[in-house]
């Protein structure tokens, strides 16, 4: 008990004294092995007071004497009175014995008395949970209102933009498929004329094959290429930039290939030679 | 209340018909508990959690997300966006199917019609069209929000992975769908962008016949890029679509703050 702290010791005592009816100094001499002071005798306390026929209640109330003991006891402790003599066998004699045979003099018995149960101090766990969680609080907020509530505003918003977009603009719907009248320029879709442009450059197996292959792998393996934990812009410059090049690229191979190109998918200048994207037509025209 | 005449007024009359309905039954098996329809649903944060808790929106949504996560200027709404013209361009589509035939060359008068004998028709086709350019351009703009956020890196990587498959599928959505109106611009954009498939090493030729049906495109190809476009596509997608929000949520919600 040597590394115990004060006042846990102190903590003890107490309960153990308020179990046993004795001073705290007295108990807590006793833990440290000093020897006992001078205390008013314990089994004196618990024999005084009115008494109470223990075993005459068992049988009227049909209560077994062992719980009658023990509230007996808790309503003293509670009360802060004197235990009730009582009166009928002891029932907790082997309990009583055995503590006698421990310690010889029976006279004053320094265990507690029948039937009341003390604690001891085992062990001092340190403060902390058992299970250890990992997540740490965030500053979190309701999804209703202040998440749907923008949703619900930029869904609106898309709305009315397509809405009038649509009636401003109509698709384009050119003459019936003619598989013997080629146009020219034939253009793809515009997510696709980056490629196109491409082709323009390069021999088709290079632009049509292993630059979107390779392109679309390059794509799916970024998380696993870029080990780079930090998502600090300040720490991923090179990550950034490389994605900046290839995405700007895109986007100007894609400009290029819609509107920089005219028949024989030839360069043009839009302003001069006009612009050759059906996409667009409707405005176009 | 009663008014001086005896008489209950029409809008006290409407009030308490208004009271009887949102007490009823029927309107309290349909608005679950915390619904600000209900007449019980006030706003209280046992409430506010309850919206999203009894409700399908909890496939979607968490109750509480981190509070940088709703800034606008985080996630610029774009992948939500991109959920959203799906959502419309599957509206629309579906519009669309009543007055589509995929045959040569009925497709082409059938659009044609579309402009001056249904209701609305060329409005919607617009919208149709529209919307699927718009959807491919917020869905690479997603993309680059979230590389530019790092929001790819551990616990994420296979979200991307997820979102690149998800950007593939939307613009094999939008290149079937260029082939239906079945006119010049249709049938020689496509031409050219499949004969790009015909360049894959070694099995370029079966690339191509898998893909347009033939040796060229025909009508066939129109059938076969029309089933493409309005059932395997979409299943496909919405398939990836429902693994991608809930990696969202399963890997912790909205990445950052930076
Ligand atoms: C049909 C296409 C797509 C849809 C409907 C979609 C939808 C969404 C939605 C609603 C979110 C929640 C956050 C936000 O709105 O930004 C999200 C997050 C995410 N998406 Fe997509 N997405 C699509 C395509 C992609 C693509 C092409 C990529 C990347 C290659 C991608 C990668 C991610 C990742 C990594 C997250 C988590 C971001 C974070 O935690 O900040 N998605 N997606």
């Amino acid at each position: 008990m040597a590394q115990l702290p004060d006042h846990l010791l102190k903590r003890a005592a107490e309960a153990r004294a308020k179990a046993e009816g004795r001073t705290v100094d007295d108990v807590m001499a006793e833990m440290k092995g000093e020897p006992a002071a001078a205390s008013p005798s314990p089994a004196a306390a618990v024999t005084s007071g009115p008494g109470r026929d223990l075993d005459a209640e068992a049988a009227t109330y049909g209560v077994p004497r062992p719980l009658l003991e023990r509230s007996m006891f808790a309503r003293a402790r509670m009360d802060g009175t004197a235990v009730p003599a009582m009166a009928g066998a002891p029932a907790a004699a082997p309990a009583a014995t055995a503590s006698a045979a421990a310690a010889p003099a029976a006279a004053a018995p320094t265990g507690p008395p029948p039937g009341v149960r003390t604690q001891r101090l085992l062990t001092v766990v340190k403060a902390g949970a058992i299970q250890g969680t990992t997540k740490e609080p965030a500053d979190k907020v309701n999804v209703w209102p202040h998440l749907l509530a923008i949703e619900f505003v930029a869904l609106l918003a898309m709305s009315a933009f397509l809405f009038l977009l649509s009636a401003l603009m109509d698709a384009p719907l050119l003459e019936f498929a003619n598989f013997n009248e080629q146009p020219n320029p034939s253009k793809a879709p515009w997510y696709f004329l980056g490629l196109q442009e491409l082709l323009a450059y390069f021999d088709p197996q290079v632009a049509g094959v292993i630059i979107p292959g390779f392109g679309i792998a390059a794509l799916a393996f970024i998380p696993y290429i870029d080990r780079n934990p930090s998502v600090r812009p300040s720490n991923r410059k090179l990550a950034i930039s490389l994605f900046t090049v290839f995405f700007m690229g895109a986007a100007v191979l894609t400009i290029f290939g819609s509107f920089f190109r005219g028949p024989g998918f030839n360069f043009v200048f839009p302003w001069t030679d006009g612009i050759f994207f059906d996409d667009l037509l409707a405005i176009l025209e | 209340m009663v008014d001086g005449n005896g008489r209950t007024s029409v809008k006290d009359a409407v009030t308490g018909m208004g009271d009887h309905v949102r007490n009823s039954q029927v309107w309290n098996s349909i608005f679950r508990p915390g619904s600000p329809m209900r007449a019980d649903g006030g706003d209280s944060p046992r409430n506010r959690a309850y919206v999203v808790m009894n409700n399908v929106l909890y496939h979607l949504h968490p109750v509480k997300v981190k509070r940088h996560g709703v800034r606008l200027s985080y996630t610029l709404c774009l992948g939500g966006l991109s959920f959203f013209l799906f959502i419309l361009l599957t509206v629309t589509g579906i519009f669309l199917m009543f007055y589509y035939r995929p045959t040569s060359p009925q497709a082409y008068f059938d659009l044609q019609a579309l402009a001056t004998d249904v209701a609305f028709g060329q409005l919607v086709r617009n919208m149709h069209r529209w919307g699927a350019h718009i959807m491919v351009l917020t869905v690479f703009l997603h993309m680059a929000r979230v590389f530019y956020h790092g929001a790819y890196k551990p616990p994420r990587e296979f979200n991307w992975v997820v979102g690149i498959v998800l950007l593939l599928l939307t613009l094999l959505l939008s290149f079937t769908g260029y082939l239906l109106p079945w006119d010049q611009l249709a049938l020689w954009a496509v031409t050219v962008g499949s004969n790009m498939a015909a360049y894959t090493p070694v099995f370029g030729n079966q690339v191509t016949f898998a893909l347009i049906g033939g040796i060229q495109i025909t009508a066939d190809t129109l059938l076969r890029w029309y089933v493409l476009h309005v059932l395997f596509l979409p299943f496909i997608i919405t398939i990836f679509m429902a693994v991608h929000f809930w990696r969202v949520r399963k890997d912790g919600g909205i990445s950052g703050p930076l």
